[in-house]
C-alpha cells in the first residue's frame, strides 16, 4: 500500500480540488483521507454516506471543584499557559499538562476527558473516505490527523486497496507533519505568486527533513509567468520534479458549487489533472 | 485597537486584506501570526529590518547522576516528551509543551530546564507601518509559543493581526485578545463551510466579528445568505479581478495601484471601531 499526501504550505492553492479529482481517477483503488481536520472540505465534493463514527478524545482539560478549592493560588501561579483565572480554567487556553492538579494542596483539580471531535468512515462514489470533524477551537489536531491516517490504513488493508490518498492542511506545523510522516510521496500544490514561491520553499524543506519524496504541481500557472519561472528554478535547485501545470479555469468554482470533482466536468483543468495523475502514478511505481 | 484578520479556509485573502488595511491606514502595526508561512512582510519590499530575535522555549534536562530511573516524569508527562529507559532518559524536545511538571514532580530533583530556539521574531519598518512577524523553524510542530511571543512585541495603539488559516490552536492563539475579528471568505461552498467553523470559534471566544467577501462575483450566494441569517455584518466585498490577482502575485498591495480602495479600507477601520465599541 502506498500513501500520497497532498500539501501546499500556502493555503487555498487547490489541494482539495486536486484530491477530489485524483480520487475520481483512482476510483476503486484508493482510500481517501481528509487530514485537513480543522477546515475539512473534501466531503462537500464527495458527499459521504457515513458508515461508522468514532469519538476523538483530545487533550484532557483541568477542572477546578470550587467546593474544595481553598483559593491558595498555587495552580494559577504554576500554570504556564495562563489558563487559570479567578479559580476557573479557560478550556481554550488549557493544554492539559496536569501541573495544576499536581500542585493543588486541596485535591480540588480534576482532569476531565474531553470529546474533541469525531472521525468517520464513509462510502463515496469514488471509494471509502476517512474524514473527521474537530470541534471549533479544539487543539490536538495532529493527534486527530494521526487517528484518521491509522483508520485509513486499516480500511485499505481490510479492502485490499493499494493507495491511500491524503488531503493535508496548509502550513508546515503539527497537523502537516502528522499528515506527512511515513508517506511515500508528497504532492505539493503551489501557485505562481510571491507568497506561493516563498511557502513552497519552506514546505519542501519540511518534506526533505522527514525524508518524503516531493513532487510539485503548479496551479493557475498562467497567472504569472515570472513566478512560474522562479518556482521551476527553485525546484531545479532542490532536485524536485514539477509534474503538473494546471491552468486557471473557472470550471474549478463551477464544479465546487455543483458538488462535483473537476474531472467530472468538461474543461482544460480536468484534462490537466488527468495528465498530472499519469505522472504521479509513474513516479509512485519507480 | 487590535483587529485580527482570520478565516477557516486557506487562501481566501487574509494577507491581502491585512496588508491592504495596514497600508491604507499608514500608521498601524501589522503583526503576522501565520508563523508557519509568514507572507505579509513580503508585500513591503522597502522595509528596513530593525530587530531580529529568537523565540526560545523551555525543555527539560535530566541530570543522569541524580536520576534513579523511577519513571515518575515520563508517567506524568501528558505529551510523552520523556522516556525512561533502564540506562538513560530520553527527552523529545519537539513534543515538550514546556509545562514544567517533570521538574516539579521529580523526587530526586534531577530535572532542570534549558531553552531551545523554535523560531525567530522580526521587526521592521516600512513607510509608517511597523511590521512584526515570526518564522517557525522548519520541522517544528508547535506554533503557539512563537505566536504568543510575536504578539507580545506589538505595543501600538492600532494593531492588525494576520492570522494563520484553520480553526485550531494556532488560529485561536492568533485572534485571542482581539477587539474585533475580520473574517475573510470567498463565496464558494468551501469558503462557507470553513467560515461557519471559524465563526463558532469566535462565538466561543466572544470576539465581535464581521465578514469580508473576497473574489466576489464567482461561486454562489451561500455566504451572503448565511451572513444575513446569522446577522453578521458584511463589511466589504473585493471583486474577483485578474488585475488584483496579478498584483498580489507580484507582491504588490493592490491599494497602492488602485488608490480608490485606500479610502474604503480607512472607512472599513472606522466601521470596525464602531462595531467593536
Amino acid at each position: 500500500m502506498k500513501q500520497i499526501t497532498v500539501i501546499s504550505g500556502k493555503g487555498g492553492t487547490g489541494k482539495t480540488t486536486i484530491v477530489a479529482s485524483l480520487a475520481a481517477l483512482a476510483k476503486g483503488r484508493a482510500v481517501i483521507a481528509d487530514c485537513d481536520v480543522d477546515a475539512p472540505d473534501l466531503h462537500l465534493i464527495l458527499h459521504p454516506d457515513v458508515k461508522e463514527r468514532r469519538d476523538f478524545l483530545g487533550m484532557r482539560r483541568a477542572f477546578i471543584d470550587r467546593s474544595l478549592c481553598t483559593d491558595c493560588g498555587e495552580c494559577q501561579e504554576h500554570c504556564r499557559f495562563a489558563a487559570i483565572h479567578d479559580r476557573a480554567v479557560d478550556p481554550l487556553a488549557c493544554e492539559g499538562c496536569v501541573v495544576c492538579q499536581f500542585v493543588c494542596p486541596a485535591g480540588a483539580v480534576a482532569m476531565m476527558d474531553r470529546l474533541s471531535g469525531y472521525a468517520y468512515i464513509s462510502d463515496t462514489r469514488f471509494g471509502p473516505l476517512v474524514h473527521a470533524e474537530l470541534f471549533p477551537g479544539e487543539e490536538a489536531s495532529g493527534k486527530l490527523v494521526a487517528m484518521v491516517r491509522e483508520m485509513a490504513r486499516d480500511v485499505s488493508e481490510r479492502l485490499n486497496l493499494e493507495l491511500v490518498l491524503i488531503d493535508g492542511s496548509p502550513g508546515i506545523g503539527c497537523p502537516v507533519i502528522a499528515s506527512l510522516t511515513g508517506a511515500d510521496l508528497a504532492l505539493i500544490v503551489t501557485e505562481p505568486t510571491l507568497s506561493g514561491v516563498h511557502d513552497l520553499d519552506r514546505i519542501l524543506g519540511v518534506a526533505k527533513h522527514f525524508g518524503v519524496l516531493s513532487l510539485v504541481c503548479i496551479n493557475k500557472y498562467d497567472l504569472n509567468p515570472d513566478a512560474v519561472e522562479r518556482i521551476e528554478e527553485l525546484c531545479r535547485d532542490r532536485g524536485v520534479e514539477v509534474v503538473g501545470r494546471l491552468p486557471f479555469d473557472t470550471t474549478v468554482v463551477d464544479a465546487m458549487v455543483a458538488g462535483r470533482a473537476v474531472v467530472e466536468m468538461e474543461g482544460p483543468m480536468g484534462d490537466a489533472i488527468k495528465s498530472l495523475w499519469r505522472s504521479v502514478k509513474m513516479r509512485l511505481q519507480t | 485597537m487590535k483587529i485580527s484578520v482570520a478565516s477557516g479556509k486557506g487562501g481566501t485573502g487574509k494577507t491581502l486584506a491585512a496588508t491592504s488595511l495596514a497600508a491604507s491606514l499608514g500608521k498601524a502595526q501589522l503583526v503576522d501570526c501565520d508563523v508557519e508561512e509568514p507572507n505579509a512582510y513580503l508585500f513591503f519590499p522597502e522595509r528596513e529590518l530593525l530587530e531580529r530575535s529568537e523565540c526560545r522555549v523551555t525543555v527539560p534536562v535530566v541530570d543522569e547522576d541524580k536520576c534513579n530511573r523511577c519513571g515518575i516524569c515520563s508517567s506524568l508527562c501528558a505529551y510523552h516528551a520523556l522516556a525512561v529507559l533502564p540506562q538513560t532518559v530520553l527527552v523529545f524536545p519537539e513534543l515538550c509543551h514546556g509545562c514544567g511538571l517533570c521538574v516539579l514532580a521529580c523526587p530526586e530533583k534531577a530535572i532542570s530546564e534549558d531553552t531551545r530556539s523554535v523560531g525567530e521574531i522580526f521587526k521592521a519598518q516600512s513607510d509608517g507601518t511597523d511590521l512584526i512577524w515570526g518564522e517557525l523553524r522548519l520541522s517544528e510542530a508547535r506554533t503557539t509559543p512563537l505566536i504568543r511571543a510575536v504578539k507580545e512585541k506589538a505595543r501600538g495603539d492600532l494593531i492588525v493581526i494576520d492570522s494563520p488559516p484553520g480553526t485550531s490552536c494556532s488560529m485561536v492563539e492568533a485572534v485571542r485578545g482581539s477587539d474585533f475579528c475580520l473574517l475573510v471568505t470567498e463565496p464558494t461552498p468551501f469558503g462557507l463551510y470553513d467560515l461557519d467553523i471559524a465563526l463558532k470559534v469566535l462565538d466561543k471566544m466572544k470576539i465581535p466579528r464581521g465578514i469580508l467577501v473576497n473574489k466576489s462575483g464567482v461561486g454562489d450566494k451561500g455566504v451572503y445568505d448565511y451572513a444575513e441569517k446569522r446577522k453578521i455584518p458584511l463589511l466589504m466585498e473585493i471583486p474577483m479581478s485578474r488585475k488584483i490577482a496579478e498584483l498580489y502575485s507580484r507582491g504588490i498591495i493592490f491599494v497602492r495601484e488602485m488608490p480608490q480602495w485606500r479610502e474604503r479600507f480607512i472607512e472599513l477601520q472606522k466601521r470596525i471601531e464602531e462595531l467593536a465599541a
